[in-house]
């Protein structure tokens, strides 16, 4: 009995003592391996009579199991131990910067985000988007308007013109986004809703004045709408635009040839602080302007004007997105600049829905 | 359009205030830009009389002053102007005045020593003139402690109007008074004219001479007025001229002014002395040329309308009068014209000549031609009062065109185009008072527009007067329906790519900038563009001449001011349209993106994780392909064909197709030589795509997509590293191993690519894994064996590659 309480004792220390897995293996060796203290006194079971074996024996293997466990534990302890050395040594300096993800480097030009955020207003009361070319003919951009031939308001368009063609036909950068008025009603029969965005020309430069802007025209024609709907429609649309529970309009008559009765639109607000904050304030600010369109309109693209109305209205897209969000300066819009198209400009991510807001 | 509010009310009669008439001329039209009301910035300013000036004890130049204010015992003033001197009258503003010319706020203050307790003014100080040296001098009747403005003439609001195109009617006092009299803001003054007695004809005859071309002139009155005698109109007149910033002439040509803006009715003055025989009016000569009243000499020819006696032109129809027969102060007979032109030659005249006058403003806009004569007779009265003389008979050539037309106006026509409802009697009210005639009284009747309003043509043109007087804020807003149709996507193809390739590049780590459609012809010329066709007649800069044929220039000459201002890592973007003719199909959308420095795909600038070079080829392919896809091309089909247009370098870009005559665009390198001709520093990565070209998608009956075919057996991949010649693409190996089994290789990547020491000169090395996908059964060793023999052999068989041991 004593020989083996002693071997377990000394086994054990063994373990205990082992400092790494080959010193902690050679003890396994000894004792448990083939040749190993306790393999051996296993291997005398074989000479002992019967009653003999199964005490002795089971003295053995409990001693086996014993130091099997002690040798497992030691095992586990010392591979936590060299793992954690070896992490230790494995650091990383974690204030090393990393490169800003694409998403977050890449801006939209507040041109683009600004349609967007229309497009996502009228889309929801049902509008469709409209577009046309930037080089249009004196008739869509003008006669088909009911601008008569040689009248003031032409002149009032600065218009950029191109070399007349051999035949007389001389082609122009569209003023406004008007002609696609035309383009649609010759095509698509009422009732129509469209807006209508796009790029539009003068030539004229100055602080306020760029040769290219950008304009989004609303058209409405069918045999019911009239003046209270136009109200109605851009209350609507500058309510959400500028997000805020309440815009004082105020329309005043005003002429287009396109339209009669025509009207501009100011909006009420507050200009005292710097920036602009609508729904307050005692300043108007024009924004728009719009009318009925003009029965000599409806009869050129081949509408009884007794049986078909509606209306049209068109703004600056760059105009209203500095009242929005505040840029000083149009001019800027379309210098690429980088630090104002960072600045100024939108996030690829950031997409305007009416769920989850125009600007976030 | 300028007038004053007192002048307005020799037509309103009106209790109203200036605020109220002025907000009510916006809400009828009459939109109102600014009004001066120097009565209100000049009150505290008060005649006051000098008791004593006496030398300044420290100072030279400065006077002190005992001031009588008219309140109070007289106060202490310090001045420095060199009329100071007792016993003047001035002007005197107390401590707390705010001096407009110098834009402060006047305290009680010491000077040199001594107390001054106010201020005697100049009139820059008030901004009346430029005149700073001296103080104000008034007369010495002017009455102590009274307000200089009023004193001056100067209490009276001066109000300017923008008048749309369509009003001439307004371009008078006495329209606007009428259209302000409707609103019943007050009651329209509107006397008769009378008539002057003629005491002798009209001894100079006028002919309409315009043989068969179409006649420019439809009515032409003419008067003489003898033995006038001209001089400086009377203080009234001047003053209602001044105010209006128009400078007094004489009294014959401040009568025509005070015509032009009291009745829109512009009059010309000839001296009769200076004029030989009869006149006549017509179109002018090759050749003719007139000196006119603003000094200028101007070339004339048959498309100019003039006024010629028998010596020659004398004056510009409608638009100028000439120097050589115009009145002085020494004409003593008075020719008087009063006549219609037509409103499109007019305009036409004045802008090629490039004159604006008051006449020309109105006779292209369309006077009123009932006025004609009336007008004449009104300009005869104020001449006979002003100057004296007798008026010979009205010699009238052609005659005054008939305006009378009528509408047929249904009333519920307000309602139809308006939503507002009007009572017939408020339509009836509305229009009576805008001098608009009504026959009959059912619910249809016939309304005959006043011979002013030549704008008003049909039914919806009546409605605008309606809601113009009735006031537009009574218009409810009425909520528009939305129909009853399914919501459908509102947006184009060619919109939804827009938008997507827009968000994608700036997913991509690029900045969006709007650049201008127009650019210089070198420039355009270097991209493919500059034909005659797409040049602009009137540029309004040499730099922004002819329509892009590409955005690249734009964006490489944007990311060059970048870089001059420190900011030389760029990647910037724009969508936006380019030209490759004048019609409308030739307007296509590029989307096109230039690289510049360190701004690569994967980060801009230095990194510490990786060494970075400046953005190349593969940059701009990168971000060709995002827009591809993002716009819904088939990215996996698409060919990259090395080489691209001119402007690209030639071995460093590449053209992407879908067979030769599917071109979506290009990237690449710009070629050294564009980069020169731009004047930008390089190397800059750029990548072109066409958004038109991309193909539609076949639309589909259900959103549900293909079933997903999952494999249940374990893919495998080997990898393969060849020799090839250096100019062997590498997608030629890509091909050659896919074509091998297409449905067992699922991929097929290149993951390295290496020349230098261990490979031969000329010579490159290019690995690639394969992935094999079964779908029957595991594969074994064989046949895996078996697939890696073919495609070794197709490798070699297409590229003359050799498979690197």
């Amino acid at each position: 009995m004593t020989d083996l309480k002693k071997l377990e004792a000394e086994t054990l220390a063994a373990v205990t003592a082992a400092k790494d897995e080959p010193a902690l293996e050679a003890v396994r060796v000894g004792a448990l391996g083939k040749k190993g203290s306790i393999s051996e006194l296993l291997k005398t079971l074989g000479t002992m009579s019967p009653e003999e074996r199964k005490t002795r024996g089971a003295d053995i293997n409990a001693l086996k199991d014993k130091v099997n466990d002690a040798i497992n534990g030691k095992r586990g302890e010392l591979k936590h131990a060299a793992m954690g050395a070896q992490l230790a040594a494995d650091k990383v300096d974690v204030t090393l910067p990393v490169r800003l993800p694409a998403a977050e480097r890449g801006r939209i030009h507040p041109v683009s985000q600004v349609i967007d955020e229309i497009t996502a207003i009228f889309a929801d009361m049902g509008f469709s988007v409209a577009e046309g070319p930037d080089i249009e003919t004196d008739f869509y951009n003008f006669t088909a308007l009911n601008f008569p031939a040689g009248h003031p308001a032409r002149e009032m368009h600065d218009t950029f013109f191109f070399n007349p063609k051999p035949d007389g036909e001389r082609l122009l950068l569209r003023t406004h986004t008007s002609p696609v008025q035309i383009r649609t009603m010759q095509t698509q029969r009422p009732p129509i809703k469209v807006i209508i965005p796009g790029r539009t020309y003068r030539c004229d430069s100055d602080q306020t004045h760029t040769p290219m802007f950008h304009q989004v025209e609303g058209l409405v024609i069918d045999k019911v709408s009239h003046l209270g709907h136009l109200k109605w429609i851009l209350a609507e649309f500058c309510k959400a635009f500028f997000e805020v529970d309440d815009v004082k309009m105020r329309f005043r008559p005003s002429f287009f040839p396109f339209t009669e009765p025509s009207m501009e639109v100011d909006i009420q607000c507050d200009r005292s602080g710097g920036e602009v904050r609508f729904g307050e304030g005692t300043d108007w600010l024009e924004i728009l302007g719009c009318g009925m369109v003009h029965p000599n309109v409806l009869k050129n693209v081949g509408l009884d004007p007794d049986e078909y109305q509606g209306f049209a209205w068109g703004m600056g897209i760059d105009r209203i997105a500095m009242l929005k969000y505040g840029m000083p300066d149009l001019r800027a819009f379309f210098e690429a600049d980088v630090r104002w198209l960072r600045h100024y400009g939108f996030r690829p991510l950031d997409l305007p829905t009416l769920a989850g807001g125009l600007s976030s | 359009m300028k007038f004053t509010l007192s002048w307005l009310k020799m037509y309103l009669d009106t209790d109203a205030s200036l605020e109220a008439i002025v907000e009510k001329l916006t809400l009828i039209g009459l939109e109102v830009e600014s009004v001066e009301d120097r009565a209100k910035a000049l009150a505290p300013f008060t005649v006051a009389y000098v008791v004593s000036a006496e030398q300044h004890p420290n100072a030279d130049r400065l006077r002190v002053c005992m001031v009588d204010t008219g309140q109070g015992a007289p106060v202490q003033v310090v001045c420095g102007a060199p009329n100071a001197r007792t016993g003047m009258k001035s002007v005197f503003a107390a401590p707390g005045t705010y001096i407009p010319g110098k834009d402060i706020t006047l305290g009680v203050g010491t000077i040199r020593g001594v107390e001054s307790r106010g201020m005697l003014v100049s009139e820059a100080e008030l901004k009346l003139s430029d005149d700073h040296a001296v103080i104000i001098e008034l007369p010495d009747d002017a009455p102590v402690g009274k307000p200089f403005a009023e004193l001056r003439g100067l209490n009276d609001a001066v109000i300017d109007v923008a008048v749309t195109p369509n009003r001439a009617d307004a371009l008078g006092v006495h329209g606007i008074a009428r259209d302000l009299a409707a609103t019943m803001i007050g009651t329209f003054k509107d006397k008769p004219i009378k008539r002057i007695e003629a005491k002798f004809p009209c001894p100079v005859k006028v002919t309409l001479d315009f043989g068969s071309t179409p006649l420019l002139c439809p009515a032409f009155a003419l008067r003489l007025i003898r033995g006038v005698k001209n001089g400086p109109s009377p203080e009234w007149a001047q003053k209602k001229l001044r105010a209006i910033g128009l400078r007094p002439i004489n009294a014959l040509v401040d009568v025509t002014n005070l015509l032009t803006f009291d009745r829109s009715r512009p009059l010309h003055v000839f001296d009769a002395a200076k004029v030989t025989g009869n006149l006549t009016v017509r179109r002018a000569k090759p050749g003719e040329s007139l000196l006119a009243l603003d000094g200028k000499i101007y070339g004339l020819d048959p498309d100019i309308c003039v006024i010629a006696d028998e010596r020659g032109v004398e004056s510009l129809a409608g638009i100028m009068g000439g120097e050589e027969s115009g009145v002085s102060e020494s004409t003593t007979d008075v020719l008087v014209e009063s006549a219609l032109w037509d409103p499109l030659n007019i305009a036409q005249t004045g802008r090629r000549l490039g004159i604006n006058s008051d006449a020309r403003y109105r006779f292209e806009r369309g006077v009123d031609p009932m006025m004609t004569v009336p007008g004449l007779e009104l300009a005869t009265s104020l001449i006979l009062q002003m100057c004296g003389g007798e008026a010979s008979e009205i010699f009238l050539a052609g005659e005054i065109p008939d305006t009378d037309r009528l509408i047929d106006f249904p009333l519920s026509e307000v309602q139809r185009l308006t939503g507002l409802k009007a009572t017939p009697a408020e339509i009836r009210r509305v229009l009576e008072s805008l001098g608009f005639l009504i026959a009959g009284s059912g619910d249809v009747v016939k309304v005959s527009p006043p011979s002013w309003r030549a704008d008003i043509e049909g039914k919806a043109d009546l409605v605008e007067e309606i809601v113009r007087i009735l006031g537009l804020e009574r218009v409810a807003q009425t909520e528009f329906p939305r129909d009853e149709n399914a919501r459908k996507p509102v947006l184009t193809p060619i919109q939804k790519r827009t938008r997507a390739a827009k968000r994608a590049l700036a997913a991509s780590g690029l900045v969006e900038a709007v650049t201008w459609s127009f650019i210089s012809k070198p420039v355009a010329e270097l991209f493919g563009g500059g034909s005659t066709a797409l040049a602009l007649a009137n540029p309004i800069a040499a730099e922004l001449s002819d329509m892009r044929p590409s955005l690249i220039p734009g964006l490489a000459l944007a990311a060059q001011k970048n870089a001059d201002r420190g900011y030389p890592d760029t990647a910037m973007f724009e969508v936006g349209q380019v030209f490759t003719g004048d019609r409308p199909e030739d307007q296509l959308t590029a989307a096109t993106t230039v690289r510049r420095g360190a701004a690569r795909a994967a980060g801009t600038g230095r990194h510490w994780q990786s060494a970075t070079g400046p953005a190349d080829a593969f940059d701009a392919k990168s971000d060709a392909l995002a827009v591809l896809a993002a716009a819904g091309a088939p990215v996996e089909k698409l060919q990259i064909v090395p080489g691209g247009p001119a402007f690209l370098h030639p071995g460093r870009s590449a053209t992407i197709q879908l067979g030769p005559k599917l071109i979506f665009g290009w990237f690449g390198e710009l070629h050294p030589a564009t980069l020169e001709a731009l004047d930008v520093e390089g190397p800059l990565a750029v990548s072109e795509v066409f958004l038109e070209r991309v193909p539609e998608p076949k639309a589909r009956a259900t959103r549900t997509k293909p079933k997903l075919d999952l494999s249940p057996f374990q893919p495998v991949t080997r990898d393969f590293a060849f020799i090839v010649d250096r100019g062997v693409l590498a997608d030629a190996i890509v091909r050659a191993a896919e074509s091998v089994d297409k449905a067992l290789i699922s991929s097929v990547e290149v993951f390295d690519l290496y020349e230098g020491k261990g490979i031969e000169a000329g010579k490159k090395s290019i690995a690639i894994a394969v992935t094999l996908q079964p779908r029957e059964k595991t594969l074994t060793d064989e046949e895996i064996d078996a697939v890696a023999k073919k495609i070794v052999a197709e490798v070699t068989k297409r590229t003359g590659a050799t498979l690197r041991g």
